[in-house]
């Protein structure tokens, strides 16, 4: 009949009406401010620098190689290289960025200088609460304000960051075995000849400051 | 005291005016009848807008506004503040002064209705005789000031909402007034007090309302829906369709302007409720005689928000209707129901008192209802869609 069907509907809205009150698992809408859920590991917004160590500054993984200025499409990334060296994590002198700088209101959250970086510096935070009230300075991070710990980043993405760790201290032993062997070498016959081998891990950063 | 109770605002107004001079007292008296009116049905709009986005909300399993005050209960009051600091925009092609007009003309026209309708006992602004008819004619001009909005705005979208709407409250019109005429022929009179006194009685304890014979339940039935699309409300609100024209007529609205249309939409709404209630529903009177007691306009108030709380929880439901849906209906389903339920309501005159006028007259109107359900609104099959490409 005629009107079957709106009467269904009534019906129908009429027990959403009444069963929002009675049960609470209907009403699906979280309370933001109050109430917040955490965030599922694939989280990610604005990229950050990663730090070893207590000191931000001297534990700066970046080596300003400048890949991820290059990669970035909207080109929100702004680096300003070192004319000296300083020891990175692993001790060897390197070059270090004077200026990293991200305006975050034009970042677009690709993740491409996170896939494209070589150092495993810098990474995908979870802020999302960045509101200011100043819409282009406040927006524009430099190097300090983007620098945050390696524990920090243990803490948002746990999986992702222990297979950084495992593949970072990879490195780490396989450099110093090669050193040694380097070493041992050098201390033997010819002293100059292996050193460019030794130097390998550095190379990446080298070539791109003769592109640079 | 009871007494008193129910005549509160009359005993008031008369207590105030005692004051003046003889010559002033009833200026004086409509005065404070046309406040009263213009603070009253505005809180209510408050009271109706809050519901409604409560209401909707649970009925999509949300909350709602619930941040401004315990359980969002300024959320109107922000609402206002807003509308009121927020700029007025007035596109540079549009015709100024009718663009300022529409809304002014809207506000002014559905408060105008206001001044025949029954509030309580003895609260009648304007008792004139043909009371109805004032309100219907009052209540067609609504289509000029949307017209005038859509017309001036110089905007494509205003144009069409406009159009539409002017289609669509003319269509439901005729069967909101045909609808009404049985009520007329049943009591008489077009006078609004004289249609509620005569629902105000009782026997058994059981009022004498309209709605409670078989063709004023049809009548109240059809009444509803033109009203609905008389208001342009969901399921009929093409002419502010946003999904298909941007905000229909007022899409060039901006500001105080556009709360002055969403004011009138919703006083609207509720004037026409009232000449529901009035008509069907007993208007002031109460639904049992033991609760007589309790004041006539408090009855009166409850009525039209519990068909407020109607046409919400019709938004909430049903989904709009095309426009060939929407013009089919008015023409071939509602219009030719409304007139046989006039000669329904003519039977159950002249059958005289007994069992016998109530099976003639639901018998009628039961079958022509399901045949015409059957037969008028049965869809078209046009079988597989074709397609033509240019070579």
């Amino acid at each position: 009949m005629l009107g079957e069907g709106i009467l269904k509907g009534l019906g129908e809205t009429a027990r959403n009406f009444a069963g929002s009150f009675v049960s609470a698992d209907r009403l699906t809408t979280v309370q933001y401010p109050e109430e917040r859920i955490a965030p599922i590991e694939a989280t990610r917004d604005f990229p950050f620098l990663v730090y070893d160590g207590d000191d931000w500054e001297a534990g700066l993984r970046c080596v300003a190689c400048q890949i991820c200025e290059k990669e970035c499409p909207p080109k929100c990334i702004y680096i300003v290289k070192s004319t000296d060296k300083k020891p990175d994590a692993l001790g060897k002198p390197q070059i270090y960025p004077a200026r990293f700088d991200i305006d975050i209101s034009v970042c677009m959250s690709c993740q491409i200088c996170v896939e494209v970086c070589p150092f495993e510096a810098i990474k995908m935070d979870t802020e999302f609460e960045l509101s200011t009230t100043d819409r282009f300075g406040g927006l524009l991070y430099d190097r300090k304000e983007l620098a945050k710990s390696n524990e920090h980043y243990h803490k948002i993405h746990p999986t992702e960051a222990a297979e950084v760790d495992a593949r970072l201290a990879e490195e780490k032993t396989k450099a110093e075995a090669k050193a040694k062997a380097a070493a041992a070498k050098a201390a033997a016959p010819k002293p100059a000849a292996p050193a460019p081998v030794a130097a390998k891990p550095a190379a990446a950063p080298a070539e791109s400051e003769k592109q640079g | 005291m009871i007494e008193n109770l129910d005549q509160i605002f009359v005993i008031l107004a008369h207590w105030v005016v005692s004051f003046l001079p003889a010559w002033l007292q009833p200026y004086v008296m409509i005065l404070l009848g046309v406040v009263g009116i213009i603070v009253t049905f505005p809180a209510l709009f408050a009271i109706t807008v809050l519901l409604e986005r409560k209401g909707l909300g649970r009925m999509q399993n949300r909350y709602g506004p619930n941040r401004v005050g315990p359980y969002g209960i300024f959320q109107p009051v922000a609402d206002g503040i807003k509308s009121l600091t927020k700029e007025d925009i007035v596109p540079l092609s549009a015709d100024a002064v009718v663009h300022f007009l529409a809304p002014v003309f809207l506000v002014v026209v559905v408060f105008m209705g206001y001044a025949v309708i029954p509030i309580g006992r003895n609260m009648t602004l304007v008792n004139i005789d043909a009371g109805l008819f004032f309100f219907f004619a009052i209540g067609a001009s609504t289509e000029l000031s949307v017209f005038m909005a859509g017309w001036s705005s110089r905007n494509k979208y205003s144009l069409l909402g406009a159009m539409r709407a002017v289609a669509q409250m003319i269509s439901y019109e005729i069967p909101l007034l045909m609808s009404a005429v049985a009520i007329v022929m049943m009591t008489g009179s077009l006078s609004l007090n004289k249609i509620v006194e005569q629902q105000n009685q009782y026997t058994y304890g059981l009022p004498h309302w309209n709605i409670f014979t078989p063709w004023g339940l049809a009548a109240f039935i059809l009444f509803a829906i033109a009203a609905t699309a008389e208001t342009n409300r969901s399921p009929f609100d093409l002419p502010e369709g946003e999904s298909e024209l941007v905000a229909g007529y007022f899409t060039e609205y901006s500001g105080f302007k556009f709360a002055l249309f969403f004011l009138g939409e919703y006083v609207g709404m509720l004037g026409i409720s009232g000449i529901g209630t009035t008509l069907f529903l007993g208007g002031y009177s109460a639904p049992l005689q033991i609760l007589g007691f309790v004041p006539s306009w408090l009855w009166f108030f409850a009525k039209i928000m519990l068909s407020m709380c109607v046409f919400i929880w019709v938004r909430g439901t049903l989904p709009r209707l095309r426009q060939d849906q929407l013009m089919n209906f008015a023409w071939k389903f509602v219009l030719p129901l409304s007139l046989l339920n006039l000669i329904v309501a003519a039977a159950w005159r002249f059958i005289g008192e007994g069992p016998l006028r109530w099976v003639v007259c639901s018998g009628i109107l039961l079958i022509v209802y399901v045949l015409m359900g059957r037969v008028g609104m049965k869809r078209e099959h046009f079988g597989p869609r074709s397609y033509r490409y240019a070579e």
